[in-house]
């Protein structure tokens, strides 16, 4: 299994494309938590599991004003028509030409199977890995990990804050 | 090892003995067909292990790609109102593919329930938080399709068909010469 970056890291910049005419950068999510989830690839039955939980939690992500982007080597057409199919509410980014080259600043490549790791990270509002996990490339590794790291991001943030006040106090 | 977040409590859906050694909980979808697939073997398990084992059913509806599990489940709930869910949990698996308002409505009619309470229960999502508390407990619990077993709180991961699922309980019965011991 790949190395994938870890928490505490600054996580790449990208610009790609999230339908065929126009692009997403992460840069254009800062301020708000983002679940990056890379899967293998489109259609197949596990990812489609996979991306139907999140489908299903989008209002609970909503929650914590986090977005999720699935990202796959598929391209953006295919990426459509998958979402069309599955009935979306998020985007899905096409990490197609020079393919795999996010997956790679990421760690989550399979260079053997020329395709995207199951590899999930969850960054800051400041753009910072605050969790990572990579799972087995056929098991749906479900949500409650995501939930979990947002609930502790909300914790530092509050104890931060509190941190911050005490200071100011004395 | 996955666990089981949310214990088995009054409020569950449960068939069979509140003591028995063994407790089944199934993460299930209404218009699921691996979950329609898994009601008949369950019900053989069920038969299989008697007073050993108790069932508990939670909703896990993935509605944006079945469109009736969340009326399925509202109606479902509805029936458990009355007292009669597992009637209504049976029937909704065995017509699987007939789901929508008016055969649920029918379905309701024929256990000898209101049909048209019914038809505004659902229409007022009376109990839509419930289902959805389900759920969250759920992912809470890691459960990421369905349907998903959890046999006394840990989850199980490997076949469901009949013989591996009989295996997989029996394990987890108290040894016989124990039994013995206890009685």
């Amino acid at each position: 299994m790949a190395h994938i970056l870890p928490p505490g890291t600054v996580a790449p910049d990208f610009t790609l494309p999230v339908t065929p005419d126009q692009n997403l950068s992460l840069s254009d999510l800062r301020g708000q938590p983002v679940v990056l989830a890379f899967y293998p690839a489109d259609w197949s039955p596990v990812c489609g599991d996979q991306m139907a939980l999140y489908n299903e939690l989008h209002p609970e992500f909503q929650k914590y004003k986090a977005e999720v982007v699935g990202i796959s080597v598929d391209c953006a057409w295919c990426h459509a028509a998958f979402a069309k199919d599955r009935h979306l509410h998020f985007p899905l980014l096409a990490d197609f030409e020079p393919k795999g080259s996010v997956a790679k600043l990421y760690g989550a490549y399979r260079e053997k199977e020329g395709c995207c790791e199951r590899a999930l990270f969850v960054i800051d509002e400041d753009g910072v890995i605050f969790w990572s996990y990579c799972s087995p490339v056929a098991v749906n590794p479900g949500a409650d990990g995501i939930l979990e790291a947002f609930e502790n991001m909300k914790e530092r943030r509050q104890n931060h804050g509190q941190v911050e006040s005490s200071r100011r106090a004395s | 090892m996955a666990k089981l977040k949310v214990p088995v409590g009054q409020a569950d859906h449960s068939l069979g003995d509140e003591q028995a050694p063994v407790t089944l909980v199934e993460y299930g979808d209404y218009e699921c067909p691996h979950c329609g697939h898994a009601h008949p073997i369950i019900q053989a398990v069920r038969k299989h292990f008697g007073s050993q084992l108790r069932f508990v059913f939670r909703n896990f509806p993935l509605t944006q790609i079945h469109p009736h599990a969340e009326m399925a489940a509202e109606a479902a709930e509805f029936a458990a109102a009355k007292g009669r869910f597992w009637e209504m949990h049976d029937t909704i698996f065995e017509n699987q593919t007939r789901l929508g308002m008016p055969w649920l409505a029918e379905a309701a009619g024929k256990l000898g329930l209101s049909s048209d309470e019914l038809k505004t229960s659902v229409a007022n999502h009376e109990f839509l938080q419930r289902i959805k508390d389900d759920f969250m407990s759920g992912v809470r619990s890691g459960v990421n399709g369905t349907p998903t077993f959890f046999i006394n709180g840990e989850r199980y991961e490997e076949s469901w068909e009949f013989e591996d699922l009989v295996g997989a309980i029996e394990a987890r019965l108290p040894k016989k010469t124990e039994r013995r011991k206890v009685s």
